[in-house]
């Protein structure tokens, strides 16, 4: 198929024009590439300069002495409003809520689409539609009505450690944010998962019947292990949201503790004391962007794998 | 008492009635084959059987025991899928044990299993392979291997040999047979392919919108076909269906019908049956399959009513080990099939010989054989 099409364009396509739509089209690419790339290069190279350099040379111009002093104060000394002992403890508090949350809804997602789509009910694309529709609800909406419900759970978690002894993770920020990126991711996983399980073969989940496995049985043993694609990329796009927010970051976690790696960020960039050290800013930025640069190229790598496999199977 | 018996099953999705009081049995150790048009509910009474479908009403039972309500892995049977439906992340020794492990049968006991199963289907090399390092046999084998190794009561089989090329799908074909034999289990098979129903079955039942048309032997009902539905279903090439006038004729009747360029086709059977002379001056449909209409030295020299008469030979399309001859009558394509190494010619006339014996008729009202 695809050699005719090629053949066919050979035959047709003049020479001399094919070369100049190479060309425009390589340009074009290359022109956005660095347009991307530029911001991206000016933070990098800032973030090894020293301030002298960076207030006296070019903005685009390479360290001249390139220096880690910018990563290293960053890492550990650099002020988040008051406190002064670097963004290492936001960056771990980002971990830390980041990943339940990512694999909390990842996997409810893929839970949520193979009911939807191998176990049907009465009413099942209702509940779909309704699920959809948390993807187009803003997040401002939600600002308020989950500040009361949390508002709750940490009263029920109160309670518990007045009962108990132990608050079981109720009212914690952590616990309280990867609540809401859950709830609020639902929507996109369930959607995600509902479309790739729908063109998965329902006779697979015959045959595992009449091989006995359960419910869970056959969504762990034939549906997650060859849900791979879809799995990366769901884990990827809520990895990328999730680590990025801001907004319920700093609404249910803005000061204390728990404060998320975004919200540090920006009181790195706010805190005024003296000068404005941008080489330190643009490491603490680059810090922050790592982790999704490392899930974007580990994840993506399996990405591609996993659509090239489906792809030879046939 | 039949072994498999389905007792006036129905199933309805949402306000669609797909099988409607269906009757159906096999005894212990047969071949039933279910045969019938694009979405007529084989699938469906297959996975009604099954357990896949829960039934809308009716009963089926297995040995005497009713299955109904039962979860599909407790009804003791096991079904090999079109698509094989081999689970992609697992090898093939973990597709075929894959059912005993969830039961809970230990590994050595398993892997004996494997190894037994993997013998009979010589896949023996494959075992450590995942489906997609295997070819379409390969992989029909394994699927049958799974089946196999559960050892159940009754294997389904859903249009197994579909996805297979021809050469293939005959052998496989082949082997199914071969493995029936051997092992003597109850085998309900859905196709699509009428040669693979006469070969392969000990009765055949034929479905049409949710109804059971017709069920027996393969010969029966390739002879004796019920109706006309079931007569122009089965065999390659179909049966001819000419309308013709029926004329009482002293103790037979003559059989007639017009013929664009030629005087009118009349047929005479001398001593027909008297369900035929009871139909005198009205019209019928008569059938006769291919090879009782031949040329005149191919005809069955048995036959004790053989009518001959001259035809326009529209078509001659020679097929190696015979010849198809196409005529016309009463508006109808007509196939006769003649002896490979006979003188026809397209655009001339030939006498065909027509082997009454195996004449069948039919009210053209409702379909209904007559005769
Ligand atoms: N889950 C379902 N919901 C609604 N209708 C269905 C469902 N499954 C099957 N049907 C309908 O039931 C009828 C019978 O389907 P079935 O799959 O049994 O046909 P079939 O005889 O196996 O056809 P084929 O030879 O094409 O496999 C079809 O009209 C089909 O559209
Ligand atoms: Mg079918």
């Amino acid at each position: 198929m695809s050699t005719v099409a090629i053949s066919e364009r050979r035959k047709t396509g003049a020479g001399g024009s094919r070369t100049l739509n190479r060309i425009v089209i390589y340009g074009l690419l290359a022109f956005f590439a660095l347009v991307y790339l530029m911001p991206l290069f000016v933070m990098l190279v800032t973030s090894f300069k020293t301030m002298d350099e960076i207030q006296s040379g070019n903005m685009l111009a390479l360290p001249q002495s390139p220096t880690f002093e910018p990563w290293v104060k960053a890492w550990g000394e650099t002020c988040v409003g008051l406190t002064c002992a670097g963004i290492k403890g936001y960056f771990w508090n980002s971990i830390k809520m980041v990943v339940p949350a990512v694999l909390i809804s990842t996997l409810l997602g893929a839970l949520n689409g193979y009911v939807l789509t191998k176990w049907r009910f009465r009413g099942d694309t209702l509940v779909f539609g309704l699920m959809l529709f948390a993807c187009f609800i803003p997040f401002q909406s939600v600002l308020l009505p989950m500040a009361t419900v949390l508002g709750s759970l940490g009263r029920f978690g109160m309670t518990l450690r007045n009962a108990t002894g132990y608050s079981f993770g109720f009212g914690n920020p952590t616990v309280n944010l990867v609540f809401v990126h859950v709830v609020y991711g639902l929507g996109f996983t369930t959607l995600f998962f509902r479309n790739y399980y729908e063109a998965f073969p329902t006779e697979l989940i015959k045959a595992a019947q009449i091989d006995g496995a359960s419910f869970f049985q056959i969504f762990r043993r034939i549906m997650l292990p060859n849900s791979l694609p879809i799995f990366v990329v769901t884990v990827i796009y809520q990895f990328t949201n999730i680590w990025n927010d801001f907004l319920f970051a700093s609404a249910y976690a803005g000061t204390g503790d728990a404060m998320p790696m975004t919200v540090a960020l920006n009181n790195v960039v706010n805190t005024s004391t003296g000068v404005v050290e941008y080489n330190v800013n643009m490491a603490a930025a680059m810090i922050a962007a790592l982790p999704t640069l490392l899930v974007y190229i580990i994840a993506g790598r399996y990405f591609v794998r996993g659509l090239m496999a489906g792809a030879v199977k046939g | 008492m039949a072994f498999l018996e389905i007792r006036n099953l129905e199933k309805t999705f949402g306000n669609v009635k797909v099988l409607k009081g269906i009757d159906l049995e096999i005894e212990e150790g047969g071949f039933l084959v279910l045969v019938g048009p694009s979405g007529c509910g084989k699938s469906t009474l297959l996975n009604s059987i099954a357990g896949l479908e829960t039934t809308t009403g009716g009963t089926i039972s297995i040995g005497g025991k009713v299955i109904d309500g039962l979860h599909p892995s407790q009804r003791d049977i096991a079904m090999v899928f079109q698509s094989y439906a081999l689970y992609p992340n697992m090898t093939v020794g973990g597709n075929i044990a894959f059912g005993m492990e969830i039961r809970g049968v230990p590994k050595p006991e398993r892997d004996k299993a494997i190894a037994q199963v993997a013998e009979m289907l010589q896949i023996g090399h494959l075992l450590d392979r995942k489906p997609s390092q295997l070819s379409g046999g390969q992989r029909q084998r394994v699927a049958i291997g799974r089946a196999l190794v559960r050892d159940p009561q009754v294997f389904l089989f859903d249009e197994p040999l579909s996805n297979l090329d021809a050469k293939l799908r005959v052998d496989m074909r082949t082997e199914i047979k071969r493995l029936h034999q051997r092992m003597g289990t109850t085998i309900v098979y859905v196709t699509h392919d009428q040669i693979e129903a006469m070969t392969l079955a000990t009765k055949i039942a034929v479905l049409k919108d949710g109804l059971l048309q017709q069920s027996g032997t393969p010969a029966e009902i390739y002879n004796n076909p019920a109706n006309l539905f079931v007569a122009d279903f089965m065999g390659s090439p179909a049966m001819n269906l000419i309308p013709v006038t029926i004329t009482k004729n002293g103790s037979g009747v003559s059989i007639s019908t017009n013929r664009d360029e030629m005087e009118p086709l009349a047929l005479g059977i001398p001593n027909a049956p008297a369900g035929l002379a009871a139909h005198d001056g009205k019209e019928v449909i008569f059938g006769i399959r291919p090879e009782a209409l031949t040329d005149r030295d191919g005809a069955d020299r048995n036959a004790k009513n053989i009518a001959e008469s001259e035809c326009l030979i529209e078509v001659v399309e020679p097929a190696g080990s015979d010849t198809f001859a196409v005529t016309r009558l009463g508006k109808k394509q007509v196939t006769a099939r003649l002896r490979a190494d006979v003188n026809v010619v397209a655009g001339q006339k030939t006498k065909l010989a027509f082997n009454l014996d195996k004449a069948v008729f039919f009210d053209p009202a409702n379909g209904q054989r007559i005769l």
